[in-house]
């Protein structure tokens, strides 16, 4: 049965953070009928556990939904949810490639946000016929004739017309499915040209393989087609066809141009179907594949050890499994003296480590000693060589080292008048580079500078959020590598190196950092029998000291009426404590001390 | 065998202690006297081979519990254990309870050690440490125990109390060592979570661990010169140190204690109190009104038993016979288990030897100085897997 094309619209919904695209999401499927309002879950799309604690959307996710529309007709809405963090800008991208439209959302309170500029320019990058919305008018602090000249005057979009809607309450989203039909193209192409259909997503399920998420852009797919990828090569023999309910997937018949589903293969590896592939017919392939495809490289790295090193196995399982959902992250073993077994994983960003980590944590029950996240730095040899850098143990010797390079990002900074002064102080201190400031209106002020990545992946938003009472967005692009003054620094404990606490930072400020270290770690370390000495060191140069004194005494008093059980459980105790450690020559190191030291800005 | 009896009552809970005692009304207490004497009575055929070698009253306050009820304690243990003639008999007491009539009493009861708890001879500290008597109710108290006839007495002394200071410390040890107790034991004051102390001074206690300045606390050094002070001040007068906390005159060290150490079998009645007999450990319910109860339905106040491994009485064995100076002997180790000890703790040994926390000699095994100091880090490598 063919499916009329202009009856079809394929969407995403783009926003800021907490401008309500979830819920705006939910109120569509409810209201299309999809699901009545007892099975709704709040935020439907957002399906791990994850994702709807912390608000965020981080898999990209579909859904199709019929609306009959005031002219009569039956329309197929295919709604495509987009992560929304600029750890995941690649797979907006994607998703985004595979619409025609999107629905813009702007809180009616907050405005015009960072990432909603971002988001916007994306979509229009991808030629999207971008529709404004305004959300949370039921707010008492709502300003909706205010956002609307926002949007007309920043973004250029007239807003005029823009549906003034209350996601949470439902109210007016009837207005927003008709301009949806009425403003949005329909998709084009031609089901009979050569198949040609991009991958916006995929999903691992053990069953049937990898569920891989595509638009059909020309031609027609089937179960039974012989089909390839173009960029892995890889080709399958598709078992099955369908398209997205609410939290299943529905099989039909075929996938024509202009639709949005899925297909299945059989297929045992993500890997080998990339976000931003092409899938064509592999008996008559299409000439060129679609724009777009690039392989989406780590940006940052940090070694994850299990706590408990007998797990260590259970972790590489765990990675194992993650990885079939998620190609962008990667990971290989390495060996620390001081935490034995562990795996260098590489990520796209702080959130996504964060992500990983806590999926790690929670679906696989691990205990986890992660060290110090680093960027990738380019290390250039003076025999020509160059080295890609993710682990600062590999560092080569100073002599060996012509330059080095370290990638710089592309910020920009929406904040309140109020707190420009205190934003540009704090991107100062991290290195950052002064581009431009634009006031959006008279209040607020979109900054721009030129931050080294490796000043951000600590806790650049942590601080930003406290210097601007959260008043600050902040969004980034990678810019380049550009030479710098880069050195390691190692700690010594006890006149031993401890490895996993090595890092890469700049040449001026590796002694404040290497002083707050030792400060830190004198916190961590319990005394022992002997004192111990921490020391920072550049090279073969001592640049910060602490000591730990040496314990002198440790008693029980007193041991009443004879209770030694207690006595026992009170000697138990310590040496289940000394089990949790590290040893690192006659030293025991609690983990939590290699975690200490990824927060030495808190105080 | 050694006989433990707990009396849970006193005057008023001290700001630091988390022992099982308080104040509760007569009734209660007279409860708690019969519920204690049918505990004793409940072990009169399990034990009438055995000989009481030494008795322990302690608390809580016994001297504040009504002279007559411990009359009839004493009564009942009489009645239904064979004590032997020479026993230690001791008795714990805090000033302001206890009279010369009821000490006289006591040593009719066959009580022949009073341990009276003073832990501190300057009133500010007392107060601080939410103790019911000053200085002079204690010499009052002790007076009144020598003209009943107690010619062997305990005081207890406190070091790494709160704001305490070098003169302080001296001030007690002076005055107290002036009075020529037989003995005095001293204790470091321990923060134990869920007393008024820990809530108080915590943050203290976090500051002290990461060797930071404390406000109230001595900090680590401090601590730390405070207790080797009480040791060689002590030393100073006479008293020679036979047991971490404990110093006494020539021969008058406390059979009851060392005892614990020894592993002596000892039978623990009263609340809470715990037993090792025949190898398990046992400790009796907690809650005063579920003791009371049990004991009024003749069932067991026991609540919990640990049937202790050759291992774990190997492993007690070392680490409570390092709470005395004198350490285990080697002899009576293979003895006690048909082992020589090195075959058994050969690589702990060895390495405190060279770490300079134990010593061998004279067929002894036992913690240097230094050892004593830190004895919790030697003795939990003693723990045996």
């Amino acid at each position: 049965m063919a499916i009329d094309q202009s009856k079809i619209r394929n969407f995403c919904i783009v926003a800021h953070i907490d401008h309500g695209k979830s819920t705006l999401a939910d109120r569509l499927i409810e209201r299309t009928g999809l699901l009545t309002e007892r099975e709704m879950q709040s935020q439907v799309l957002d399906n791990m556990d994850l994702e709807r604690e912390r608000g965020i959307t981080i898999k990209s996710q579909a859904v199709r939904l019929i609306y009959k529309a005031s002219d009569g007709e039956e329309y197929i809405l295919n709604l495509i949810d987009t992560p929304g963090h600029v750890d995941f800008n690649y797979e907006v991208s994607r998703s985004l490639a595979a619409c025609d439209g999107a629905i813009l959302v702007v809180d009616a309170a907050q405005g015009i946000e960072a990432q909603t500029l971002a988001n916007v320019y994306l979509a229009l990058d991808h030629d999207l016929e971008v529709l404004p919305v305004i959300n949370k008018i039921d707010l008492p602090s709502a300003q909706p004739q205010r956002v609307i000249e926002e949007i007309e005057d920043v973004i250029g979009l007239p807003a005029e017309d823009a549906p003034q809607i209350s996601a949470k309450t439902g109210l007016n989203i009837d207005s927003v499915l008709e301009k949806i039909i009425e403003e949005l193209p329909a998709p084009e192409g031609d089901p009979t040209a050569p198949l040609q259909a991009l991958i916006f997503d995929s999903l691992y399920d053990s069953y049937v393989g990898v569920i891989v998420f595509c638009r059909v852009k020309e031609g027609t797919m089937k179960a039974g087609d012989k089909v390839k990828m173009m960029a892995t090569g890889a080709e399958f023999d598709i078992v099955e066809v369908g398209y997205f309910g609410a939290g299943q997937f529905i099989p039909c018949d075929e996938l024509s141009a202009g639709m949005v589903g899925y297909m299945t293969a059989s297929i045992k590896n993500v890997r080998d179907t990339r976000v931003g592939d092409t899938i064509t017919s592999a008996t008559n392939p299409c000439s060129e594949a679609l724009p777009g495809y690039k392989k989406v490289n780590p940006m940052v790295y940090c070694g994850m050890y299990p706590a408990d090193g007998a797990k260590y196995p259970d972790l590489r399982d765990a990675l194992e499994k993650l990885q079939l959902n998620d190609a962008a992250l990667q990971y290989e073993p390495e060996t620390s003296i001081a935490l034995g077994f562990g795996f260098r994983c590489g990520f796209l960003g702080l959130l996504h480590l964060d992500v990983i980590q806590e999926r790690l944590e929670r679906e696989y029950n691990l205990d986890l000693v992660t060290t110090a996240p680093g960027v990738v730095y380019r290390v250039y040899k003076t025999d020509g060589e160059m080295i890609e850098l993710t682990n600062p143990s590999n560092l080569p010797d100073p002599s060996e080292i012509d330059y080095m390079e370290e990638p710089m990002v592309d910020a920009e900074i929406m904040v309140t008048k109020d707190y420009i002064g205190a934003i540009m102080d704090l991107c100062q201190e991290r290195r950052g580079i002064y581009v431009s400031m634009e006031y959006m209106e008279e209040s607020r002020a979109l900054l721009k500078y030129v931050l080294p990545l490796n000043e951000i992946i600590y806790d650049f938003f942590d601080a930003l959020k406290s210097r601007s009472r959260g008043y600050a967005s902040f969004d980034y692009e990678m810019k380049g590598y550009e030479r710098s003054e880069l050195v390691k620094l190692d700690i010594l404990i006890n006149h031993e190196m401890v490895d996993a606490l090595s890092f890469i930072v700049f040449k001026d400020t590796a002694y404040e950092r290497g002083r707050k270290m030792c400060e830190k770690l004198k916190q961590e370390i319990p005394r022992h029998l002997f004192e111990i000495p921490i020391q920072a060191a550049v090279g073969s140069k001592i640049i910060a000291r602490e000591t730990v004194k040496a314990m002198r005494k440790d008693v029980l008093a007193k041991c009443y009426g004879g209770d030694i059980s207690r006595k026992k459980k009170l000697l138990e105790k310590q040496k289940e404590g000394k089990k949790r450690m590290r040893q690192v020559g006659n030293v025991e190191i609690p983990q939590e001390a290699f975690m200490s030291v990824l927060k030495l800005d808190e105080d | 065998m050694e006989l433990y009896v707990h009396i849970p009552f006193c005057v008023q809970k001290c700001k630091y202690c988390d022992f099982l005692s308080g104040n509760y009304d007569v009734k209660l207490r007279e409860k708690y006297t019969y519920a204690l004497i049918s505990e004793i009575e409940s072990y009169k055929d399990r034990f009438k081979n055995e000989t009481i070698t030494s008795i322990y009253v302690g608390g809580g306050t016994p001297t504040f519990l009504e002279v007559v009820f411990m009359q009839r304690i004493f009564d009942a243990i009489y009645q239904n254990f064979h004590v032997d003639e020479n026993a230690e008999i001791s008795m714990e007491c805090n000033p302001g309870t206890g009279s010369l009539e009821a000490f006289k009493i006591y040593r009719h009861m066959g009580v022949n050690r009073l341990s009276i708890g003073l832990q501190s001879a300057n009133d500010d500290e007392l107060e601080l440490l939410g103790r019911v008597h000053d200085f002079e109710k204690f010499e009052t108290t002790y007076r009144e125990a020598r003209l009943a006839g107690f010619e062997n007495i305990n005081v207890d002394i406190m070091t790494g109390l709160p704001y305490q200071t070098w003169n302080k410390l001296s001030n007690t040890i002076k005055k107290v060592t002036y009075l020529k107790p037989e003995h005095i034991s001293c204790y470091s004051l321990i923060l134990e979570e869920g007393t008024e102390f820990y809530e108080r001074f915590k943050e203290d206690l976090e500051l002290r661990e990461k060797d930071l300045d404390t406000v109230a606390l001595p900090d680590s050094d401090m601590e730390y010169e405070l207790y080797k002070r009480a040791q060689s001040l002590l030393e100073e007068k006479g008293y020679h140190q036979y047991e971490i906390s404990n110093y006494a005159k020539e021969g008058m060290e406390c059979k009851h204690n060392i005892g614990y150490w020894k592993r002596v079998p000892y039978l623990g009645v009263g609340l809470g109190a715990a037993s090792l007999i025949d190898e398990v450990r046992y400790t009796n319910e907690g809650d005063l009104c579920t003791y009371i109860e049990l004991c009024e339905k003749d069932e067991s106040p026991r609540i919990e038993e640990i049937e202790l491994s050759k291992r774990d009485a190997m492993s007690e064995y070392m680490y409570l016979g390092f709470r005395m100076n004198s350490g285990i002997v080697r002899q009576e180790f293979f003895d006690e288990f048909q082992l020589r000890v090195e075959a058994v703790f050969g690589k702990q040994i060895k390495q405190f030897e060279k770490e300079g926390l134990v010593k061998t000699a004279e067929g002894r095994i036992f913690l240097t100085e230094k050892g004593m100091d830190v004895s919790n880090r030697v003795m939990a490598e003693f723990l045996l897997d």
